[in-house]
């Protein structure tokens, strides 16, 4: 039975030219959820909304809502609502107005009543009669929130609506919208780069890149068993080693890389055979003085303390392998370990389940990403 | 040294003010002149203060149908060449289209070209063409020269408004005309309206390409023309002294209201 | 008032760029176009062929007896050895007036646009002003500032810069500050959009890496004000050459400029083939000089 308003994108295809934005996409959106669209910047993510919203044309593909095909329909003909990035208000009129816009267009009878309760949702009571050119930035997105939001839209589309809020409102902003999505119920759908921010935010996730989507589903899913090298370096930050998957052993499957044989459980696996990536994140890599000091059944490396970082919440380790490859270790300042020289000789360890394994491409070399930001 | 540093701090506004002062000493003097009662008609020095000029303004014959003449012709030429150069802009700014290459060299080309060239080529289309000279090929001439620079200032407002705007629009339920009525032409009015003030008092003051093709015509720049030769009344610098105001009181006007609204 | 209005518009940190203008019915521009393009054509374009034409023309027929087109190039050279020393004079007169304008245009300029905070838009107000009293009496309004009688001549002879019976009114002098003071705003304008984008941390940058003042508007300041300059020098000079009424009002048939020839060849010895060849030698000395100009100062972009 086909759900009333889910959101299908059934092989969507836009090309520029020669230039190929969104490929051959085909994603299932339920219902009622927050689902966000994550991927760097120039990856379609953007393209695939404005499909959505109608302001862009597919060059092939459908989109459809609880099973209508709107592919081609005008936008103002879409019941789907856009928050923009820049917010795109309408600096003549004021914010009420902006609020009410839709509605006049739509020929909805009483308007005052409805804009009130919208502006008291986002909390711009009394902010009527203000012109957009007045408010600060995040008065300014909540004012196109309400604006969108006020049509009872069947799909909300929100354009990276808070790439220009500074950290603090930022975050304030994501529990705001997670709260108002949940009182109100409609479909949301999230287009950010901030991987933090998807999966914080939404249900489900969707990482996308060079037009495709590499993975879908829950944010920890996504992060604790990620199934693309991309995903696994896009979400949070791994340690991936290149090796060789060398057999079976029982539930295990066993690799070799550098002349030292790991073992990750099956059901951690995404390839089974040929060249692979061990990956393991850096909050489950534990540092240990030597090898005596690791807990059974765990896996390790051995490596030279290269550099720390304390960072207040942990202390941010690279340990450098036999191998040359720094891999990076998280250790949470829980107030237990105390912290590790640099030049330190160490073993890095971890459970077996927290690895996973990667398919590698045949010649890659170890992808560990640089620490650019902090994690806590 | 305190002066030292006030002065290198400050030579570059004040040498701006002399400038200024300098742009505005020739108004000066007209507006005084306004008050003056010139010894001889062909005179133009300082002679004697009086309120006549004032309160006759329109004493000396023709001039005051030159100044009609010219507000005519300037409010027709404004209208239409507003009317074509935003068309224009709008072709130019918001489409894609064969031809811009083309299309811009035409508009610019007017902008570059001396006044004598397009008044005296002009002259000689009507004159083949066995077009009698007056009143519309003037206002047709005006037009011509006009519709250029609506177009760079309607351009440049329209090319300055976020085409977002318009897809937030549609996004919330407008009609193409709708946006174009609600969106659009709320936010590219200002411009047209810069555009239109522009075009008229280029039609107004304009002598050269006027002279040209006006045959018995006479506005008032052409009007002050003649008079140069035969003896300029002072009432003509009431009528340059009240343009003045007039058009200050605008401006301002303008950027009060303007600044009101935010 | 500001002309050229601009909409500022906020642009966030990670943001792909707007999307280009939607392909509308294909039709639409064309007839956008069209009133505008065909106004232009008929009352521009086709006039300037016909005046192309009409230089070729044989110079002995006349308005009574029609002309014949005998491809007459003739009447270019015979235009030009008659009136060589006016074309001359009127791009010498142009050339100062232009430099006056630029010397003087770029400090008010640059005050407006660095240096004036609460009084920009009065400035700028104050820059186009002068703009509302017609052009004929504000050129007037210099016979009596420069008048025999009046106070600027006779400072200037008790000073010794003017002989006892100087006069600046019909001389050259006269005619040239007419011109400036007619076309200033023209270069003030463009100067102004060009060095109100200039950011002053870039001075600041400059100041910190060892320029002086002078060094700093040499290497930096100039440089990047060069698009508003050549905008500015272009939209004064073409016009000034082409000028007659300054020279007309102001000063002597000794000063008469090209300008002032064409106007008597068209309207007074009804000459047209000659007055028609005058133009277009004026339009080609122009067009020359502005080519020559643009791609030495290395601005392609000028409008």
């Amino acid at each position: 039975m086909a759900d009333k308003g889910d959101l299908r994108l059934v092989n969507l295809t836009k090309r520029f030219g020669v230039f190929t934005a969104v490929d051959d996409l085909s994603l299932t959106i339920p219902q009622g959820g927050f689902f966000a669209l994550l991927g760097a910047s120039g990856c379609g993510k953007t393209t695939t909304l404005r499909m959505v919203a109608g302001l862009e044309e597919p060059t092939s593909g459908k989109v459809l809502l609880g099973g209508s095909d709107i592919s081609r329909l005008r936008p103002y003909k879409r019941p789907v609502n856009t928050v923009f990035q820049s917010y795109a208000l309408f600096p003549h009129l004021d914010v009420f107005e902006n609020v009410a816009f839709g509605l006049r267009r739509r020929g909805v009878g009483d308007i005052r009543a409805q804009v009130e309760r919208m502006l008291a949702l986002v909390q711009l009571e009394g902010y009527g009669k203000r012109r957009p050119a007045q408010l600060s930035g995040g008065q300014q997105q909540r004012v196109a929130l309400a604006r969108a939001l006020i049509n009872h839209p069947r799909v909300l589309l929100l354009d990276e609506p808070l790439g220009a809020l500074d950290l603090k409102l930022r975050r304030q902003m994501q529990i705001e919208l997670k709260r108002i999505q949940t009182e109100v119920g409609l479909t949301f759908v999230h287009v950010t780069h901030d991987q933090e921010e998807a999966m914080t935010m939404a249900d489900t996730v969707a990482v996308m890149n060079a037009g495709r989507i590499e993975q879908l589903g829950a944010p920890a899913e996504l992060y604790e068993f990620p199934s693309t090298p991309f995903v696994a370096n896009f979400l949070g930050q791994s340690n991936l080693l290149a090796g060789e998957v060398s057999g079976r052993s029982g539930q295990d499957i066993l690799v070799s890389a550098y002349g030292s044989r790991f073992s990750v459980p099956a059901g951690r696996c995404r390839a089974v055979d040929g060249d692979v990536y061990l990956g393991v994140r850096p909050e489950k890599l534990h540092l240990a003085p030597n090898s005596d000091s690791v807990p059974a059944g765990h896996q390790w490396v051995t490596g030279v303390v290269s550099d720390s970082s304390y960072v207040g919440v942990s202390t941010q380790y690279l340990v450098r392998t036999p191998w040359g490859t720094e891999i990076s270790a998280f250790a949470s300042n829980a107030g237990v370990l105390a912290q590790v020289p640099v030049g330190a000789q160490v073993v890095a360890y971890w459970r077996p389940d927290h690895a996973f394994l990667l398919s590698r491409q045949a010649g890659a070399g170890d992808a560990t990403q640089p620490l650019l930001e902090p994690v806590p | 040294m305190k002066l030292g540093r006030w002065l290198s701090d400050h030579w570059v506004m004040g040498v701006g003010v002399l400038v200024l002062a300098y742009l505005f000493l020739p108004i000066a003097v007209v507006v005084g002149l306004s008050f003056n009662e010139p010894s001889s008609r062909l005179s133009y020095d300082f002679n004697k203060f009086t309120l006549d000029n004032w309160t006759n303004p329109c004493g000396p014959g023709d001039m005051c149908d030159a100044v009609v003449r010219s507000v005519q012709i300037g409010f027709i030429a404004t209208v239409v060449a507003t009317v074509l150069g935003t068309l224009m802009a709008f072709a130019l700014v918001r489409h894609r289209f064969r031809g811009r290459g083309a299309t811009n060299l035409l508009i610019f080309l007017p902008m570059a070209t001396p006044e004598v060239v397009m008044g005296s080529s002009l002259l000689a289309l009507f004159v083949a063409g066995g077009f009698p000279l007056g009143f519309w090929t003037v206002v047709i001439a005006h037009v011509m020269f006009c519709v250029s620079f609506v177009v760079v200032t309607v351009k440049a407002r329209l090319s300055g408004l976020d085409s977002r705007l318009e897809e937030a629009a549609m996004d919330l339920y407008a009609s193409e005309f709708q946006t174009f009525r609600k969106v659009t032409l709320p936010l590219v009015f200002p411009g047209i309206v810069a555009a239109a003030l522009l075009a008229f008092s280029l039609s107004f003051d304009d002598f050269i390409i006027t002279n040209f093709n006006s045959g018995t015509t006479v506005t008032f720049p052409m009007y002050v023309w003649g008079a140069a030769q035969r003896g300029i009344p002072p009432q003509v610098n009431v009528v340059g002294t009240a343009m003045f105001l007039i058009a200050l009181l605008l401006v301002l006007g303008t950027s009060v209201r303007r600044r009101r609204a935010t | 008032m500001s002309v050229v209005g601009h909409l500022g518009t906020a642009v966030g940190p990670h943001e792909t760029p707007p999307p280009p203008p939607r392909r509308g019915r294909r039709l639409l521009p064309y007839l956008l176009l069209l009133p505008g393009g065909l106004w232009l054509t008929i009352f521009f374009a086709v006039p300037a062929v016909q005046l192309a034409a009409t230089s070729l023309y044989d110079p002995s027929g006349s308005l009574q007896d029609g002309y014949a087109m005998t491809w007459e190039f003739g009447n270019y050279a015979d235009a030009l050895s008659a009136y060589w020393p006016h074309f001359v004079r009127s791009l010498i007169y142009a050339g100062i007036a232009t430099v006056l304008c630029l010397l003087l245009g770029y400090p008010l300029a640059y005050a407006i646009a660095q240096k004036a905070t609460r009084f920009k838009n009065l400035m700028l107000v104050c820059v186009i002003a002068p703009f509302f009293t017609s052009f004929l009496v504000r050129t007037l309004a210099w016979k009596t500032i420069l008048s025999d009688n009046g106070w600027v001549v006779g400072v200037l002879r008790d000073v010794g810069i003017l002989g006892a019976d100087g006069r600046l009114l019909a001389t050259s002098a006269a005619v040239v500050l007419g011109l400036t003071y007619n076309f200033l705003p023209f270069m003030v304008l463009p100067l102004y959009a060009s060095l109100d984008r200039l950011d002053g941390r870039l001075l600041e940058a400059a100041s910190d890496l060892y320029a002086s003042p002078l060094r700093a508007f040499a290497k930096v300041t100039l440089p990047l004000s060069m698009p508003g300059v050549v905008a500015g020098t272009l939209l004064t000079f073409i016009p000034a050459a082409g000028d007659y009424i300054n020279a007309e009002l102001l000063g002597t048939p000794n000063q008469y400029m090209i300008g002032n020839v064409i106007d008597s060849a068209f309207l007074v010895r009804l000459d047209y083939p000659q007055a028609a060849a005058l133009s277009f030698i004026l339009m080609a000395a122009i067009l020359a000089m502005v080519f020559v100009y643009v791609k030495r100062a290395g601005t392609d972009e000028v409008l």
